[in-house]
């Protein structure tokens, strides 16, 4: 018999529907999961058992007086440390923020509260999102489950490594260059970055406004169309919002797991298969094999170019850093977290630069002074506006491609989970993660990774991702592809996570999801 | 890949450290510099793409003028508010002095 933690959201919620179990005994069960194995994967910042069991209780209360229950009441849920929430500690993995509690709820808790979904906690995370292997975190670094001496990647790894290792079914990251698509192709999960204004962004911490976009990492396509749903929606409180209605990405996942996608036409991205060099082999081969598969189902595979994805490093890199410096001037030591040199014998001003020298570490500073360079007089027109002009024909390179094409792949990430400590000497090693999640992002286009392989060439076999892009507001065509995918990749191989080595004392890993 | 950029000198990192408001180690200011040249060195090829008439975009999702009702609602109770902030003094928050002696 699996283990509660093993289920997949849809069958938690059913589960709990049907009163096989109580919601009270799913979150108990992923709180002693969470006891057994954080210790080792230390994918949360902090736990809330009180939190989650009152939140459980709710939920079985309410089914017992009979009242509707949404598709994913008494499901467990993980939260990335920069969403905030009301009265639990948020610090976006910064010291300049510890113990800090918020006043209020980000609009994405509160729609996580409102459906019913159990709140396990906070997850660890690269400081202000600002990494792609959760190491630039101020507090601790997330252990990949499949490698403990690995990276879950980032910025989202705390939410990628709890879903993996099965502490919570669903998690939450946020995405400005990839930080959802990566992590989630390097610990065998699908991961989710929404159209650019699909989910509000009231309450995440920002880091490049223009670019920030939160959305749902699951163990199934499924999985994750049922929390994108919940997420999703007009927001009056964010500005960037989208005013209408998206589509409805949870039918598109359950019509695509029929596995068949003829009448689909499938754009292979020329420069992002690596022809440069950059790529490992065993990424390649699992994405030609994705191809292939695809083209099985019945999808007609075309080639486009998109011949300005090659400068998005470029302009991401200036693009994001420029907007973290203006976000983060907020942090002053004034309104909320650190403040240092308050003696008396310091200006503010002086409290102010003492202040977030001692709070923010070393990438952020980076970023930080890369942005004040960037927007600078002089340089504006050079860096930063160039970047923004670059961006228009990046998003026209897109425009060109969905002429030829309704969803367009990749890898999602040129390597596997790479080992803590080998990239974090060297700023631009890492920043070349982001090769193929930064397009999309620059455009503001929705794309998805399912996991699609496992490879061997760096050790022991690791996850590689499919990284599917759609046009903005065709979310629906992600999932629709991503669950035809994964149906045809669970069919011949059994679920992913099946592969990955035993945690903890108990239940092998993945029987329930790994149907 | 062709970058007339000049070297990004000590001096340099100094003076953006400055501007951003942070109070940068002796030992950071070597760090830095060698760093961000490696940055600026990688991001300078941005130059290359010839753009002079495109137009730049700012935002995604374009969208102008939104508005909404200009009604009353409640804020954050002004505890909530000061129980986060590091000083606090006679309900409001409390800053170290504005102007320095030299200034």
């Amino acid at each position: 018999m699996s283990e509660l933690f093993e289920l997949s959201a849809a069958e938690t919620a059913a589960s709990i529907a049907a009163g096989h179990a109580s919601a009270v005994e799913v979150a108990q069960a992923h709180l002693d999961r969470i006891s057994d194995v954080d210790s080792d994967v230390r994918a949360f910042l902090h736990v809330d058992p009180e939190g989650a069991l009152t939140a459980a209780r709710a939920v079985d209360e309410r089914r017992r007086a009979g009242e509707p229950l949404g598709p994913l009441a008494g499901v467990p849920l993980a939260m990335k440390d920069v969403v905030v929430t009301k009265g639990l500690p948020t610090t976006s993995g910064s010291k300049i923020l510890q113990g800090w509690i918020p006043p209020y709820d980000a609009t994405v808790t509160r729609r996580v509260r409102e459906a019913g979904i159990v709140m396990l906690g906070k997850t660890n995370m690269d400081e202000f999102a600002m990494g792609s292997s959760t190491e630039n975190s101020a507090y601790q670094v997330t252990r990949n489950p499949w490698d403990l001496s690995r990276v879950p990647g980032g910025s989202s790894g705390g939410s990628s490594a709890a879903v993996a290792a099965f502490e919570a079914p669903l998690s939450i990251g946020t995405d400005t260059g990839g930080s959802i698509r990566q992590p989630a192709a390097v610990t065998g999960i699908v991961g989710h970055k929404p159209t650019y204004g699909a989910v509000s962004r009231y309450g995440l911490i920002a880091f490049s406004s223009s670019l920030d976009q939160a959305g749902p990492f699951g163990r199934t396509v499924e999985d994750t169309a049922l929390l994108h749903q919940v997420l999703a929606g007009h927001d009056p409180l964010d500005s960037t919002s989208i005013p209408q209605a998206g589509p409805d990405v949870v039918t598109a996942a359950r019509e695509g797991a029929r596995a068949d996608l003829s009448g689909i036409r499938v754009g292979i991205v020329t420069e992002l298969t690596g022809a440069g060099g950059g790529y490992q082999e065993g990424v390649l081969a699992s994405f030609r094999n994705a191809v292939a598969i695809l083209r099985s189902l019945g999808a007609e595979v075309v080639e486009v170019s998109c011949p300005h994805f090659d400068y998005a490093l470029a302009a991401y890199y200036l693009i994001a850093p420029s907007e973290a410096s203006s976000n983060l001037a907020r942090f002053d030591s004034v309104r909320y977290g650190l403040r240092v040199g308050d003696d008396g014998s310091h200006s503010l001003e002086e409290v102010m630069s003492l202040t977030r020298e001692q709070g923010f570490g070393a990438e952020v500073k980076r970023r930080i002074m890369i942005g004040t360079y960037a927007l600078s007089s002089g340089y504006y027109d050079a860096y930063y506006g160039q970047a923004q002009k670059v961006r228009t024909l990046i998003a026209a390179d897109f425009t060109r491609a969905f002429e030829q094409a309704d969803v367009l792949v990749s890898p999602t990430s040129p390597f596997v989970a790479f080992g803590v400590g080998e990239r974090v000497a060297d700023p631009m090693a890492m920043y070349v993660n982001d090769l193929c999640t930064l397009p999309a992002s620059l455009a503001g286009t929705p794309a998805i990774s399912v996991p699609c392989g496992l490879s061997d060439e760096t050790g022991p076999a690791l996850p590689v991702g499919l990284q599917i892009m759609a046009p903005a507001m065709a979310d629906d065509r992600c999932y629709r592809v991503g669950a035809a995918f994964e149906a045809a990749y669970i069919a011949a191989h059994g679920h992913i996570l099946k592969g990955m080595p035993r945690l903890g004392s108990v239940g092998a890993g993945a029987d329930g999801a790994a149907r | 890949m062709p970058d007339d950029r000049s070297t990004l000198t000590r001096d340099e990192v100094a003076h953006l450290a400055r501007l951003a408001r942070l109070a940068v180690t002796e030992d950071e200011l070597d760090l830095f510099a060698g760093q961000l040249d490696v940055i600026l060195g990688a991001v300078a090829r941005i130059g290359d793409v010839a753009a002079a008439d495109i137009e730049p975009t700012s935002h995604a999702v374009p969208l102008q003028n939104v508005l909404r009702p200009d009604g009353v609602a409640p804020s954050l109770p002004r505890d909530a508010v000061l129980a986060g902030a590091p000083s606090v003094e006679d309900d409001r928050f409390r800053v170290p002095q504005i102007l320095g002696e030299e200034e």
